[in-house]
């Protein structure tokens, strides 16, 4: 594999070599096997590490997951179509919206309806709410994860001006369960739009004011520039999605790059990637999106159309027989559901791809001759949410 | 200069007020950092609100967080080493209390008047590493462990910087007494000006920021906080303590705040005095009586500015890596220390 790599990815896969090396040579040394977690500060969740340690540099680091597990897929199939909204909405907490939007996609491809262009506009609006609460808190956590605690007090004081507005729309600030098959459950209410618009304003202060403070800061770019590279072949082994995949260079964006039925492709944005693939390039990556999703929403908003926002759908919801594929651009990364359906008024199965999942598969690799300061900021900046792992 | 004492205390008498003294001067600096700095600084700076429901704006609340810590139970995990995992705590108090010892308040306020009072205070203080690494080791954990070994590691390296910064100030005063160097400063005068002393943060700049830099590392606040960490070992060779003992470190460590803020405003901003200029007097002997209650609340004014910049610089930075924080202290500090003694040095002998 390493013809493959670059010069400066070959210096991050020998100094990985290096550190599996070191086992077996100088002094006489014993390792020492740490847990860091399931119940640990820097894990946010029950996520387990267990990393052999020579001195503070790991050797071996294997992810252990399911300590979650909730088994969602598998209720799937004992819950109707609207039913499952509900679940799913638990899967990524952060940015709850986001998740019921690509089932909903792929139950409305099996029944072959499409959702009116009003529905298609507030669903893109909320789903890049949701990226924008979800992303604020993670610009903010980083801060915490490296040592700073005051970034984190102003992610939570932003976020929550997020959380109000899609209260508002929806009436859940965490939980929306909105979304439905052929539109949406309500119409914006009044004066929503003007609030939504001073809103975006506030997050672009906050990404501003977070990049003076944290990512412009000397100190969290020693910690971070350098430290766990993923090269570009690599991530794409692993199966990386979403703003990792992105920070090692390839520009690769599900909401561009597919014809969904959403808005996406009615406004002006850009893609952001980063050559590096370094911790700094993932939450300078991240950093871009936030600033990206504040002006597509200030963009829809300008042209949010009229019209009814609910296709006309039977009563009762039954999926006819098939099956289907949609996953979007989550904020964590890829997520799709693979819904299979015989005709009744619950999917047959259905399979959840969750982002997170596949992106904390690449620890192993990346955790190699790392010390365990920088364990913390890979696991920080990779970003991952406990509920999109174990589901 | 007792001569001018207005009631003649007795010597039992003078020892009592100063045990006392040397108690309030740890736990007031404490309570006063950690109310006003971590408690409501640190709000306004995160903005929220910090503490408000215990007394006024929350005065209260650390008789509140005290009274929680003598609640709890004292554990102690099952396969530490006990003794030494109880005793580790105090000796990190201890070092706090040897090290205010040295520290003179007022012309005659004065705990312990050492000859070698900078010495002193520099040695004492690297007593608790000892209980820093103790604690770690007996902890029987290895988050502990690895907090431990980091906290050595680390004040150690940084004790070195913290000696170069002072020796600046020891050359130009000629004098290691910490008494001396206070009316060094403010019977001194800026070329021939002496309405404002001679406070040897002017000529001493880079000494300063070498010793606030190394003070900073010294009691492992962020930046150079990686002995405690919490993101990354729990909370370091403090994880496994609780209920009073845990109490004890957090005490320790405010008040260690305290302590080295009123060292270095006794080094670098005139501490106790008031430039002598301004009342005619010459020498020590000359200070008025009053100086003895005014000195202190000057002394505890400079502090709290000197605590402030230590608590802003602790919320506003990441925290940097153990090699990051080595590599500053050899390469960044230690020269510049060296520099700033031999420029001191020249100018000593020259002028």
């Amino acid at each position: 594999m390493t013809d493959l790599l670059s010069q400066r990815e070959q210096l991050a896969y020998i100094a990985a070599q290096a550190a599996d090396a070191r086992l077996n040579v100088e002094l006489e040394t014993e390792g020492m096997t740490l847990n860091i977690g399931p119940q640990h500060p820097a894990t946010h969740g029950t996520l387990r590490i267990v990393v052999r340690l020579d001195g503070e540099q790991v050797v071996w680091a294997e992810p252990v997951c399911g300590y979650m597990h909730r088994g969602y897929e598998k209720l799937t199939e004992v819950r109707t179509y609207p039913q499952i909204t509900t679940l799913i909405n638990r899967i990524d907490w952060l940015g709850s919206f986001a998740n019921e939007v690509p089932f909903i996609l792929a139950a409305e491809k099996l029944m072959e309806i499409e959702a009116p262009p009003r529905a298609q506009w507030i669903r893109t609006i909320l789903f890049e709410l949701a990226r924008i609460a979800n992303i604020v808190l993670f610009l903010g956590d980083l801060g915490v994860q490296l040592g700073a605690v005051t970034p984190t007090f102003f992610a939570f004081r932003d976020r929550e001006h997020v959380l109000n507005l899609i209260e508002g729309a929806t009436g859940g600030r965490f939980h929306p369960n909105f979304d439905r098959i052929g539109g949406l459950k309500d119409d914006l209410p009044k004066g929503w739009v003007d609030e939504c618009r001073l809103v975006m304003k506030k997050i672009r202060g906050f990404c501003d004011e977070i990049e003076d403070l944290l990512i412009g800061n000397e100190i969290f770019q020693e910690r971070t520039r350098g430290v766990g590279i993923i090269p570009r072949e690599v991530a794409l082994q692993y199966g990386l999605s979403g703003a990792n995949l992105r920070a090692s260079g390839v520009d690769w964006d599900l909401r561009r790059d597919q014809q969904l039925p959403m808005a996406w492709d009615k406004v002006d944005w850009k893609v952001w990637t980063h050559p590096d693939g370094d911790s700094f390039a993932r939450c300078w990556v991240r950093l871009q999106e936030t600033r990206e999703a504040t002006k597509i929403v200030d963009q829809l908003l300008d042209g949010l159309p009229s019209g009814p926002i609910m296709a006309k759908v039977p009563r009762i919801i039954k999926v006819p027989e098939g099956e289907a594929w949609v996953s979007t651009e989550n904020p964590l990364g890829e997520m799709g559901y693979y819904i299979v359906s015989r005709g009744d008024l619950g999917p047959f199965r259905v399979k959840i791809r969750s982002a997170s999942f596949n992106n904390i598969s690449v620890l192993p690799w990346v955790l190699r001759g790392v010390y365990v300061p920088d364990v913390i900021a890979i696991l920080a900046s990779l970003y991952f949410i406990l509920g999109d792992i174990d589901r | 200069m007792s001569a001018s004492l207005a009631v003649e205390i007795p010597y039992w008498g003078q020892s009592l007020l100063r045990v006392l003294g040397g108690i309030v001067a740890v736990l007031l600096p404490a309570g006063t950092v950690v109310y006003v700095f971590l408690f409501k600084m640190m709000s306004f700076m995160q903005s929220r609100l910090g503490p408000m429901e215990a007394g006024p704006y929350g005065t209260l609340q650390l008789v509140a967080e005290v009274g929680k810590w003598l609640q709890k139970e004292d554990t102690a995990p099952e396969r530490a080493d006990h003794r030494i995992f109880k005793m580790a705590p105090l000796i990190v108090l201890v070092s706090t209390f040897l090290l205010v010892a040295a520290v003179p308040f007022g012309p005659d306020a004065w705990l312990t008047n050492f000859k070698t009072g900078v010495f002193y205070a520099l040695a004492v203080s690297s007593i608790s590493v000892l209980g820093i690494l103790v604690a770690g080791w007996a902890s029987a954990n290895k988050y502990s462990l690895l907090g431990g070994l980091r906290a050595a590691g680390q004040l150690i390296a940084y004790e070195l910087p913290l000696v170069l910064g002072t020796l600046g100030v020891v050359i130009q005063a000629g004098s290691m007494n910490l008494q001396d160097i206070v009316v060094a400063q403010n019977a001194g005068a800026i070329f021939g000006w002496d309405g404002l002393g001679n406070p040897y943060i002017l000529t001493q700049f880079i000494g300063f920021f070498v010793f606030m830099v190394a003070v900073q590392a010294e009691l492992t606040q962020p930046p150079f906080d990686m002995p405690i960490a919490e993101s990354e070992l729990v909370s370091g060779y403090m994880t496994e303590y609780s209920g009073f003992r845990f109490l004890m470190f957090f005490i320790a460590e405010f008040a260690t705040v305290g302590v080295f803020s009123l060292i270095a405003s006794i080094l670098f901003l005139g501490g106790w005095g008031v430039p002598f200029a301004w009342f005619g007097w010459e020498t020590l002997d000359d200070v008025d009586n009053w100086m003895n209650v005014g000195g202190p609340l000057i002394l505890f004014t400079k502090m709290m500015v000197l605590s402030f910049l230590v608590m802003w610089v602790r919320f506003s930075f990441p925290r940097f890596r153990e090699d990051q924080l080595q590599r500053f202290a050899w390469k960044v500090l230690i020269p510049l220390g060296l520099a700033n003694i031999v420029v001191t040095a020249i100018l000593k002998v020259a002028v």
